[in-house]
């Protein structure tokens, strides 16, 4: 459950951007997470609702935008979308893959008024 | 089915702000592209500060509330972003969630840097023999006059750090309480208290879990994750976040892997399948076999870090 973690700083970005911004209250929070990024987003919504509860993200919605999976295959040279770590090739089959992309956690862009 | 504009491919990215997305296709072939703006019926907003959005919907040019900021993307006809409230706008933040804890983390590695202290992340599930397997390699360390420290992660109690003291190298003790893991700026606070000894090693034993710690960043050189033969042999394919970061992997308690009738040949064909680069060294912290091997890993990686190559990487990043 790092996940509790992260929505601490989740929210924690949030309310830095907020006091920035003049923000009355938060209604969305968007994030986009990789598909190999380590995050379990029902995990996160649930630490997301605790994270923000007495803030003035307290009932913020969290949206969330997934991406894909990226490697680079070291046999075929292919660069080719993944679901998990344990993905083979699916051009040549090899494990010789190197993830280059999917592993993010961000927050994009927040919904205010 | 792209969620963006329906084009045919659920593996879509949008790219913000001008309406042009890219499709990555089951093959990986990448693909970016507009959509043609007079099939899609697109129509203009004037927007409060002065800027004009171009966009389209698929129901075409209804009635709609216009957008604080055009995102690039498109709505059905009827559309508030599940609000109602017209006042509500949009603020782009683009943050990434873990960079409070990498930047503790780059701090932590400079610091290290200029004591020109090794410094390994141990991480492993509970019981997996972290803490004897530790013990024992600070015996064989200090019996050569390195000067060593150990940081301590675990949820509650300093009996781990305890276990180590009693070998004569200081170490500190973080208490985690709910936390499942160390992070960058947990260590920084235990440096506050025991410095990284200069010139010397410092270990930093996590939290035993094998999903949380492999997220996080603490600064450190080396990342060695220990798995024993009392496991299970699919356990970096269960857990291949943890494996596929490490350095090393450490398979430990090789003196029951008669007892077990434990294959150590799947256990490592499932770690390369998760991590081709990483060493996989077999070991007993119990009877110390496989103990050579191990030290002369840890040397290695340590003389790595102090040559001059290393040196001027480490300015050039702190720079």
């Amino acid at each position: 459950m790092h996940e509790v973690a992260l929505a601490q700083s989740i929210v924690e970005i949030v309310r830095e951007q907020a006091r920035r911004d003049h923000v009355r209250s938060v209604k969305a929070v968007h994030l986009r997470i990789g598909a190999l990024a380590n995050v379990e987003p029902e995990a996160l919504s649930f630490g997301f609702d605790a994270a923000a509860k007495g803030t003035l993200v307290e009932g913020a919605a969290l949206a969330i935008e997934r991406t894909p999976g990226a490697a680079f295959c070291g046999a075929c040279g292919k660069d080719v979308a993944v679901e998990s770590r344990l993905d083979l090739c699916p051009s040549c089959g090899s494990a010789q893959l190197l993830i280059t992309g999917g592993e993010e956690l961000r927050v994009t862009e927040l919904e205010v008024t | 089915m792209c969620g963006t504009c329906g084009c045919g491919d659920e593996a879509a990215v949008h790219v913000e702000g001008d309406g042009e997305h890219v499709h990555v296709q089951a093959d990986g072939t990448v693909v970016r592209h507009r959509h043609d703006p007079i099939a899609d019926d697109q129509h203009e907003h004037l927007l409060p500060d002065g800027r004009v959005v171009r966009h389209s919907h698929p129901g075409g040019r209804e009635p709609h509330l216009a957008h604080g900021v055009f995102t690039g993307h498109e709505h059905p006809a009827e559309h508030h972003h599940g609000l109602s409230d017209s006042e509500v706008r949009r603020i782009a933040v683009e943050q990434d969630v873990m960079a409070r804890n990498d930047r503790a983390a780059d701090l932590n590695r400079t610091r290290f840097a200029v004591e020109g202290c090794f410094v390994l992340n141990l991480m492993s599930g509970p019981g997996a023999g972290k803490t004897t397997l530790l013990v024992r390699t600070l015996d064989a360390l200090k019996g050569r006059g390195k000067k060593l420290a150990v940081i301590e992660g675990d949820q509650q109690t300093s009996l781990d750090a305890d276990r180590i003291r009693a070998t004569g190298v200081p170490a500190v003790q973080v208490n985690t309480g709910k936390g499942c893991h160390l992070d960058a700026e947990m260590v920084m606070r235990a440096l506050a208290k025991l410095p990284p000894p200069t010139g010397g090693q410092l270990y930093i034993e996590n939290v035993g879990n094998l999903v949380c710690p492999a997220g996080f960043d603490l600064g450190e050189a080396k990342r060695a994750v220990v798995v024993s033969v009392t496991e299970g042999e699919d356990k970096p394919l269960k857990y291949p976040d943890m494996f596929a970061k490490a350095d090393v992997v450490l398979v430990n308690k090789v003196d029951l892997v008669q007892a077990l009738g434990f294959d150590l040949a799947t256990l490592k064909a499932n770690v390369r399948r998760v991590n081709p680069k990483a060493e996989v060294l077999d070991v007993s912290a119990r009877t110390g076999e496989g103990f050579d091997r191990w030290i002369a890993w840890l040397d290695a990686a340590a003389t790595q870090l102090a040559s001059p190559a290393a040196a001027a990487r480490v300015e050039a990043t702190a720079g």
